[in-house]
């Protein structure tokens, strides 16, 4: 079991509330994303769930208990840290043991669970290492074991993969996934990175300011962002937004479109000049100037495209999928 | 990552060293203000009452006052050229590849854990000694007649000796700061055809300055207070009375304790002033 | 800022810095070299080098004549006591500063630092005075307390340093682990803060051993450590230079020896963490 309830949670830190009121309900079993940019209160969040942080109000429950004025270490949940956090003067097996040795498990029982772990992350081999003697993917593995072994009623991961490089960080990603179809267990995870929140979550909790902007499937949030920010952040390469007579035509403050969602038309009605064009061979990025709407569109079309630098274009909306915004940001229909 | 629980005891694990050191540092002080504005004689009398700032005008007008400030002054300036230089030139020599680094740093380092009064007293008498010490073999070797530095050139043999004991501490800590120069900075000035005299002068030397002054900072509050060496040299005597000695003298050789104190405090105020230079740098280095 | 050099050059640099490293080391050379010699030959004209017949008869003198072992072992005493006695103190505080800093951490350790300032002479006659009252003058208990106090800041200083550079979201994890305070401190901490512990004692210890303004001042017979005795030569048996040789010998070989292993942790404490 693992549902998290948040009520009316607050933090501050001094005089700056980091957290105003927050509500929101982890399901047990879901994978819970929290993303937002650097500074939103996405890991002072996690850490109040863990209990490395006092709340400065408001309750958090576990399974229904009251587990506010628990400390971290009663509170039945595993975390794994950016840093990952290993204990550099103990083993593998050590480091993975630590949590069942605090708990007073028995002898075998640690052993089966550490060889269970170690197979499940190919780390068997390198149970008597030290964590200085691992790459940044074997350690991040082996803060996972740790997490793995308590049997927690949740896990929580702090930025896991931001200190891996980009095709170890794919790797992992999808590791994490499959562990979370394993285990079934409530896990939640804070990224800064949109692509983690959208390849991994059944529910994404966007956060700006501490506060919620939106709670939703990875594809509701893409499909129907409630505000600006949220349709600026989710999605990549970000969302256009165009403001003036275009976006007043649709009785809107400023409009969105995708770039996916800009066809390259001869009938279209906007006109630019391409800028830089970046082929990616699946894709191609156009980087539109010079269209009297905004500084850039950028426009994603299916596959080889044939334009360059300076080459005229012009480029057609898809009228279904233009998010309309108000003055204040918020989404209008 | 601090919550309530953990906020109380951090205190109370501080309480110790910082009640043991407010102590250290309110109770003498208090004494010796206190003692400052008395006339107080322990062999001669006892306290005889209160004084005013007598004490402080005596100290500041007698006339062992400002030769033992030149002195002072003297000595803590030259040791502090002398190594900086010297320990500069070393440290660069010693980050060079050479065969047996670590051999010759170990050489280096050595004189700075000879005990004061060791290497006061080796000086003095094995190499100063105007009858048998290695100098005075040395002088009358190339003919020269032998000179009894601790009476000819007091100050001048005492910087030396000094000088010795505290090089190892420059060139180690400027040493560590020339380890840490860029690299590829230097390769990219050399690509820039900077010689090697203006990379030193504007590259390496604006590198080292937070360096250097630190060695400076720190080493003039030790020299500031340079007692043993004094102690068994000179004794005082030939013009090598520094500010630190003649309040010692004035304290426990002629038992004029409110005339000392007078004296300690200028030397607390004298050593705060540099202090606040010290503390700045170091408080910066905190906020990282 | 090392790079690779020609063969020639490294050999010039070799030489160069051999011969300065060699003169600065001389002095020390030249004392252990004359306890060694017989009286005459350490005052011998031209002084002899290396070819005297090597003798170990001043060292048994000087400890039969003043009892150096006593000495020594007041050094022992006065520089471990004090070592230890700082380390239990700061050891708690330094954890507490570096792991749950609060506002006025920083201008706690900068207070404490500014204590090291304080000059010794100036407040040497009230430390005196408290010494009579306690019976604590010529004692070795007293020493061991004000040496502590007087390096108590570095102390402290060293070990927040090092403290500092133990990532916080490791002691984080252990609280996870189910860890208590007693735990993580016990399995996590200390084991990760065994080496810079190691190195503060060290480096407290060859200060203290070396320590000669409170040694000189505040000992007579009973509790003098080996500064004073040293002191004690001054004259005229500063004249005996084979003596005197092996007695200065004998009093700096063991410091001689634990400094050579603490050299790279000697910047961090006496710089107070601002070079590294």
């Amino acid at each position: 079991m693992g549902q998290i309830t948040l009520e009316n949670v607050t933090k501050s830190f001094g005089d700056t509330d980091v957290i105003p009121p927050l509500n929101l309900t982890i399901e047990d079993g879901e994978f819970c994303v929290f993303v937002g940019p650097s500074g939103c209160g996405k890991s002072t969040l996690l850490r109040l769930i863990a209990g490395l942080e006092d709340l400065t109000s408001g309750t958090i429950r576990i399974d229904d208990q009251d587990a506010s004025q628990v400390p971290p270490a009663k509170r039945g949940l595993a975390m794994v840290f950016q840093s990952y956090a290993l204990y550099p003067h103990m083993s593998v097996r050590k480091n993975i043991a630590f949590p069942m040795r605090m708990a007073n498990i028995p002898q075998d029982e640690q052993n089966r669970r550490i060889e269970a772990a170690a197979k499940a992350l190919n780390l068997t081999d390198y149970l008597d290492r030290r964590p200085g003697q691992l790459s940044g993917g074997q350690r991040q593995r082996v803060a996972i074991g740790r997490a793995i072994v308590r049997e927690p009623a949740a896990f929580l991961f702090d930025e896991p993969l931001s200190n891996l490089d980009a095709a170890l960080r794919v790797g992992m990603r999808l590791e994490i996934s499959e562990l979370h179809e394993r285990l079934k267990t409530t896990m939640i995870y804070v990224t800064h990175d949109q692509v983690e929140a959208m390849t991994m979550a059944d529910k994404i909790v966007v956060l700006r300011a501490g506060h919620i902007e939106q709670v939703g499937s990875p594809l509701e949030l893409y499909r129907q962002p409630n505000n600006r920010f949220v349709a600026g952040f989710i999605g990549s390469p970000k969302m256009n937004f165009v403001t003036g007579a275009e976006a007043e035509k649709l009785g809107a403050d400023s409009i969105g479109v995708r770039p996916e969602h800009i066809d390259i038309a001869d009938d279209g009605p906007w006109r630019g000049t391409v800028g830089i064009a970046e082929h990616l061979g699946s894709d191609t990025f156009l980087h539109v100037h010079d269209t009297g709407l905004a500084d850039t569109l950028t426009v994603r079309a299916k596959g080889e495209v044939g334009l360059r630098h300076g080459d005229p274009v012009t480029l057609a909306p898809q009228e279904s999928q233009v998010h309309r915004f108000d003055a204040a940001g918020a989404r209008l229909g | 990552m601090a919550t309530q629980q953990s906020r109380s005891a951090a205190r109370l694990m501080m309480a110790p060293a910082v009640v043991l050191l407010l102590g250290w540092m309110l109770i003498p002080l208090t004494m010796t203000l206190w003692f400052s504005f008395r006339r107080y004689l322990p062999l001669r009398g006892g306290d005889l009452g209160w004084t005013g700032f007598d004490n402080y005008v005596r100290f500041f007008t007698s006339s062992a006052f400002w030769p033992s400030v030149q002195t002072t002054l003297i000595l803590v300036g030259g040791v502090l050229v002398i190594t900086v230089v010297l320990g500069i030139l070393l440290a660069l020599l010693l980050d060079q590849p050479m065969w047996g680094q670590g051999a010759v740093r170990v050489l280096v380092i050595a004189p700075f854990f000879v005990m004061p009064t060791v290497s006061a007293l080796v000086w003095k008498n094995m190499f100063m000694d105007p009858v048998n010490g290695l100098f005075s073999h040395l002088w009358r070797a190339v003919g020269a007649e032998p000179v009894a530095f601790l009476s000819d050139v007091p100050l001048g043999s005492l910087i030396v000796i000094i000088s010795w004991q505290w090089l190892p501490f420059a060139t180690l800590i400027l040493l560590t700061a020339v380890q840490s120069l860029d690299n590829e900075q230097m390769e990219a000035a050399e690509m820039d055809g900077a010689s090697v005299l203006s990379r030193f002068r504007h590259l390496v030397l604006p590198h080292l300055s937070r360096a250097i002054t630190i060695v400076i900072l720190i080493q003039t509050i030790f020299l500031l207070s340079i007692f043993a060496e004094i102690f068994v040299t000179t004794g005082g005597a030939f013009d090598t009375r520094t500010l630190t000695y003649l309040i010692y003298q004035r304290v426990l050789e002629s038992q004029n304790v409110g005339l000392g104190s007078a004296g300690g405090v200028y030397a607390i105020i004298l050593a705060n002033i540099v202090a606040i230079f010290l503390m700045r740098i170091v408080g910066k280095n905190l906020d990282r | 800022m090392a790079r690779a050099v020609t063969p020639k050059q490294k050999a010039i640099n070799t030489g160069l810095a051999w011969t300065i490293g060699l003169l600065i080391f001389f002095p020390i050379l030249w004392t252990i070299l004359t306890s060694f010699k017989t009286e005459a030959e350490a005052i011998a004209s031209p002084p002899v080098f290396l070819n005297f017949s090597w003798t170990l008869e001043n060292y048994a003198i000087v400890q039969e004549r003043s009892d150096y072992l006593r000495f020594l072992w007041n050094s022992v005493i006065i520089a471990g006591g004090s070592t230890i006695l700082g380390v239990i103190i700061a050891v708690p505080a330094a954890w507490s500063m570096a792991f749950v800093p609060s506002r006025r951490t920083k201008d706690i350790l900068l207070w404490m630092l500014s204590t090291k300032m304080l000059p010794a002479v100036g407040v040497l006659y009230p430390i005196y005075l408290i010494f009579i009252q306690l019976g604590l003058l010529d004692s070795r208990i007293g020493l061991v307390v004000i040496l502590m106090l007087i390096n108590l800041p570095i102390i402290v200083w060293m070990l927040y340093t090092y403290f500092r550079e133990i990532p916080g979201e490791i002691l984080e994890a252990a609280r996870m682990d189910g860890a208590g305070l007693r735990e993580e401190i016990l399995y996590v901490l200390t084991p990760m803060a065994v080496p810079g512990i190691a190195s503060t004692v060290l480096l407290s210890f060859i200060l203290a051993w070396n320590e000669a303004f409170w040694t000189l001042n505040l000992t007579a017979a009973n509790a003098a450590p080996l500064t004073a005795f040293i002191a004690s030569y001054s004259s005229p048996e500063g004249l005996f230079y084979a003596k005197l040789s092996a007695a200065s010998t004998m009093a700096i070989a063991p410091i001689l020896i634990l400094g050579w292993f603490s050299q790279k942790q000697l910047v961090r404490g006496l710089t107070f963490g601002a070079v590294k």
